[in-house]
């Protein structure tokens, strides 16, 4: 079983590598269980998200 | 208006995007003054503004690569271990003795993403919160997720080992949620079970 701190690490890698079947499954079963690191997994794809508008979205555009 | 009057408006937006990439504020000016005069010299008719933009920052991202790589290739290997150990003692303490969230620590929910993204505030926020990452850290994280490296790129670019790299890019998406959470989210309730 996954502990958080695992969960977290395995969070971020999955933005930068594809993950095993095991690593997949493992997420999940533990992301089903614990609100904590569900909300840190829609934190990760936020920062990701805001890295992705930083350019577009600068001042000019917010006028 | 005139091309070069809507390119010069770009010009703050370029610099603080350089800035934020290369953390030398004479680098920066130097790669948004070549990636002007490119954007000048090959100037095409584009259907709006937002197209322009999107394509200057085409070839600013391509001058910032080139200054990138024209560095020393490979990063401060001490400096970046300074920087985890920092890392590794403040991230230690969020989790209790079993790796589950301490209570306090429990990440909390940050609420609409899109509702967050269109605040004006909080572009200003995320900027502090970029300036704040330790700058090896910050120099990966910017070319995995700005510059669109991929990890291998990184490794290779930089000679770090692809494991070390995951490592350092969680560090820092791990240090850049801390920060917004601590100075745009807020303190959140602590309801959540795990």
């Amino acid at each position: 079983m996954l502990n958080c701190k695992e969960t977290t690490r395995l969070l971020s890698e999955s933005q930068d590598r594809p993950l095993g079947l095991g690593e997949r499954a493992a997420l999940k079963l533990h992301l089903l269980m614990c609100k904590g690191c569900t909300n840190y997994s829609h934190q990760m794809s936020f920062i990701r998200q805001a890295c992705s508008h930083l350019e577009t979205h600068g001042k000019e555009e917010r006028k | 208006m005139n091309p070069a009057d809507e390119l010069a408006q770009l010009r703050p937006d370029l610099l603080r995007f350089a800035r934020l990439q290369l953390r030398d504020d004479t680098l920066a000016e130097d790669v948004v003054q070549e990636a002007l005069i490119a954007a000048l010299a090959g100037k095409q008719d584009f259907a709006g503004r937002a197209a322009l933009k999107t394509w200057v920052f085409a070839i600013l991202k391509n001058k910032i690569i080139d200054t990138l790589r024209g560095r020393e290739r490979s990063i401060n290997l001490s400096a970046l271990a300074v920087e985890e150990e920092g890392f590794d003692q403040t991230f230690d303490r969020l989790f209790k003795a079993n790796g589950h969230w301490s209570p306090a620590a429990r990440p909390g929910d940050w609420g609409d993403p899109e509702e967050t993204l269109r605040q004006t505030q909080f572009w200003a926020t995320f900027d502090a919160c970029l300036n704040h990452l330790p700058a090896s850290t910050a120099r990966i994280f910017m070319m995995r997720e700005f510059l669109e490296f991929e990890v291998e790129e990184i490794c290779q670019e930089l000679g770090i080992r692809s494991s070390n790299c995951y490592v350092i890019l969680h560090r820092a998406r791990h240090n850049l949620r801390g920060c917004l959470e601590r100075t745009w989210f807020g303190p959140n309730p602590r309801n959540a079970t795990c």
